[in-house]
This record gives C-alpha cells, structure tokens and sequence, in this order.
C-alpha cells in the first residue's frame, strides 16, 4: 500500500516561540506520522512527527545508527568529517558493536549509583551558587551555574580535570554549532580526541578510582576505544544537562504559576524536571536512523538506505499523548516523553541528569526568592544555531 | 500478574526502577535489571504496567 506522496520538506530550526517546536512540525504532525524530507546532502529520505511511530523507529533494529549510513538532515551540517567512523563512538554503532560498550558503562550509571552521587551535587550545586551570589547581581546563569555544575560533575566522574575546562568547554561548543564548517568540526573532534588520549595514557600509569581509570582497568578497550568513550561522555555530559538548566530556568520565569507553585513545593522537583525535559526537548535537530532493508512504515516503504530523521520535539507535543501538550504543567505525569530517546541507544545518562536537575532547580529558586530575568525575555539569545537547544546567555538579577 | 526480563535484551536505563522501584532494581555488575518481585501485588500493577511501556530496550513483559 503507498498513500499519495507529499513534496519533500525541509527540516525547520528556527521557532516562532523559542520553547514550543518550529511551527511547521505541528502542522505536519497533524497530517500525517511521516513525510518525505530533502536532506541536506539531495538524498530524499524521512521525517517522522508522531509519538507513536518515532518510538517504532528507535526501537527497531532494521534501522540503523551507522554514521556512515547517515544522510545530514540540515544544510549546515554537511560534515562528511565529522560523519567518520571513530573507535568508541558507540552512539554511531549498531548491536553487536554497540553492545560491548554499552555493557560496560550501563553498571556506572544505575539509579543507585547516581543517587550515591547525591552529596557531592548538592556540594558542587551551593558552590557555584555561593559563587554567583559574591560575584553579585546581574549574572550570566549560564556562565555561573548551568554549565560549570554539569561540567564539574562529569569531570569528577570521569576523571578529567575540571582546570582544562576552557578548553574542552570551546571543542565541545564548536563541535556543536550547526554553521561550524566541516574542517571546524573535525578540528573540535581532533582537539578533543587529542586532549583525552593524553589522558587515557596517563591513567594507565598514574590510575584513580574514576571511570576512565576503570574502563583501563577492565582490559577490555584498547586506548583509542576509550578515548572515544570519554570524548561521547564528556560532551554529552555538560552541554545537554547546561542547556537544561539554563533554559529551565528561563522557561519557569516565564511561567511565574508554576515557578509559584515549584516554590511552594519543592516536591514537585521531580514531575517539573520530567515535565521540562517533555516541553523543551533540547535535542533539535535529529536523531537520525537509515533503514538497513525495505521495512513498512505508516503505510510507507522505506527503502533499504533511506534515511529517517525522527522529531523528539514533536513527538513530546503530540497530543495522542499528552494532553494539553503546549502547555507546561509541572504537575502533570510527563514520565514516556521521549527527550532521552528511545530503544537501546536511550541516554545513558539520563539518571545523573535527572538529579542534577532535581538538585539544582530548586537549589537556585530557594537562594534567589527574588530571581528574574535581567533583560526583556525576546532579548534572550536562542541557541537556533546549535544541535542542542538553549540559551546562550541567560543575564538573570536577584 | 508475572513479570518476565530479558537480561541480554536489557540495556540498563534504569527507567523501570525509577517508575516502580518496590518491583525493579539493577545489578551493581551492569546495570541491568533485576526483578526483585516477579508476582507484584495488584496495588503494584499500574506501576509495573508504565514500567512496562517506558522501558526503551522491550526487555520487559508481563503475563
């Protein structure tokens, strides 16, 4: 069965309101759960809108992850550099590959675990805050407190040390800028690749009782093997849970009835930060999955090849789902949302976000009973022009 | 109701131990999970049932 086929679209970044999906994603989620799209390389694959079938896609292993069976979504990010195979990039490899890795670190990131890490986020979450109230009102939230509490949090975790942060904090930053070039982006992976080989070398002779000290000691990586884990781990663990943070916190000023109401409760921590990973959906642009054989989809074939780019964002805001999906209520049971993804490349580490959120959320409402924004909020510089969304800048004043 | 988990299935999310933790825990080797109650009682049902749906890998059924 084929339905009749609608002229291939183009995949929207920027948004009419900087926290609700570019319009034309709702548009077509209402006609239809998948549509041709244009890729930015002229491969014509997919793009896939509902909840349900964005869940079919990720959890089915006729699709593939490969990163050279990726077609680039958008125009910018043509990057055949960055669209390489590297050792340890296991986001980009399929079971059985995939598998080896992902065995290896899940026991670092149970619930447990992270909960045991409970302590120290509070310590690191009231230093910075002891930090941003010296340096006084106004403060960049950003620069302050969304991206170095993550930043210190992986590092300790990994074993990295947090004085090179500029450093991996600029790789890490260029890495994911859509407008980067593909020489810029191969020269962040490069830089970064670089920065934590030294490192991984150096833990084989000098170990600590971090996670990159423990994936040398299991024997089972060779060096390249673990220098790609940790460049996945490091980049993914600052940026997503920074721009969570930052324009979390921009998302309940806006909301003044439910910044009122986590006020009230700081029990609600937990459904607000569920709530806010389903209304914002950081992840913008992507995941993208090639169809490994011809597969029925939605009334569809995707031919063997064909690319698939699923929107998490409008996924979160389908309202076969989700009632009221556009409207932010941190009461509501938003647990399902899909901003972590699904099937068996799901974040690994979701559960270290989810505390870092739980903490620092409230943390920073209850040391500033009087924080606003400190611009008019259409002021605020959107992060369009990155894989993961956010704000760039987030002046705030108490 | 009884609960069925596929361990090589698994891949250690932690979403079903977060969603009913009196049922779901995960091994402190790797991650995956451990059904510490495979006839939970009715009142733990709707719990296991989310748990259920949310699990991103299918490693988990009920019967």
């Amino acid at each position: 069965m084929t339905k009749a086929m609608p002229e291939p679209v183009t995949l929207p970044t920027s948004r009419a309101n900087p926290v609700d999906p570019p319009d034309d994603l709702r548009r077509w989620r209402e006609e239809g759960p998948i549509r041709p799209m244009l890729y930015a390389d002229g491969h014509v694959g997919w793009l896939v809108t509902r909840y349900d079938t964005v869940r079919a896609v990720l959890a089915d292993p006729r699709f593939s992850t490969r990163i050279e069976l990726l077609h680039p979504p958008i125009g910018n990010r043509l990057r055949q550099a960055g669209f390489r195979k590297r050792p340890g990039f296991f986001l980009r490899e399929d079971p059985p590959e995939h598998t080896r890795f992902r065995k290896l670190l899940t026991g670092q990131f149970t619930v447990r675990r992270m909960k045991q890490l409970e302590p120290r986020i509070e310590k690191i979450t009231s230093d910075r805050l002891d930090a941003m109230e010296m340096a006084g009102s106004p403060a960049d939230l950003v620069e302050q407190f969304a991206l170095p509490i993550p930043s210190l949090v992986i590092c300790e975790l990994l074993g990295v040390p947090y004085a090179d942060h500029h450093r991996f904090q600029r790789d890490s930053a260029k890495l994911l800028n859509l407008a980067s070039t593909p020489e810029q982006v191969q020269e962040a992976v490069d830089g970064l690749v670089e920065y934590l080989h030294d490192l991984v070398v150096s833990k084989r002779g000098e170990p600590d009782d971090a996670l990159i000290s423990g994936l040398v000691a299991t024997g089972e990586l060779n060096d390249e093997e673990i220098t790609g884990v940790a460049v996945l781990l490091l980049v993914a663990g600052h940026e997503t849970t920074a721009n969570m943070l930052a324009l979390g916190t921009y998302t309940l000023l806006n909301n003044p009835d439910q910044l009122a109401a986590l006020r009230a409760d700081p029990s609600l921590a937990e459904s607000a930060v569920e709530e806010l990973l389903r209304f914002l959906t950081i992840v913008h642009i992507g995941p993208v999955r090639t169809a490994l054989q011809d597969t029925e989809l939605e009334g569809h074939t995707i031919k063997a090849g064909e690319s698939v780019t699923l929107s998490l964002g409008a996924a979160n805001r389908d309202p076969e789902r989700f009632d009221a999906p556009d409207r932010l209520d941190i009461t509501r049971q938003a647990t399902g949302h899909v901003s972590f993804g699904h099937g068996i490349h799901q974040c690994l580490g979701q559960q270290l976000a989810r505390i870092e959120m739980r903490i620092g959320y409230p943390a920073l409402l209850r040391r500033f009973p009087d924080l606003r924004l400190a611009i008019p909020s259409e002021e605020v510089s959107m992060r369009s022009d990155m894989a993961i969304y956010g704000v760039h800048r987030l002046p705030v004043a108490w | 109701m009884r609960i069925k988990a596929d361990t090589d299935v698994c891949i250690g999310a932690g979403m079903c131990v977060l969603t009913a933790p009196e049922v779901f825990d995960q091994s402190e080797e790797d991650g995956t999970v451990l059904v510490m109650d495979e006839e939970p009682s009715a009142a733990k049902e709707a719990g296991v049932r989310r748990a259920v749906q949310v699990c991103p890998s299918g490693a988990l059924s009920i019967s």
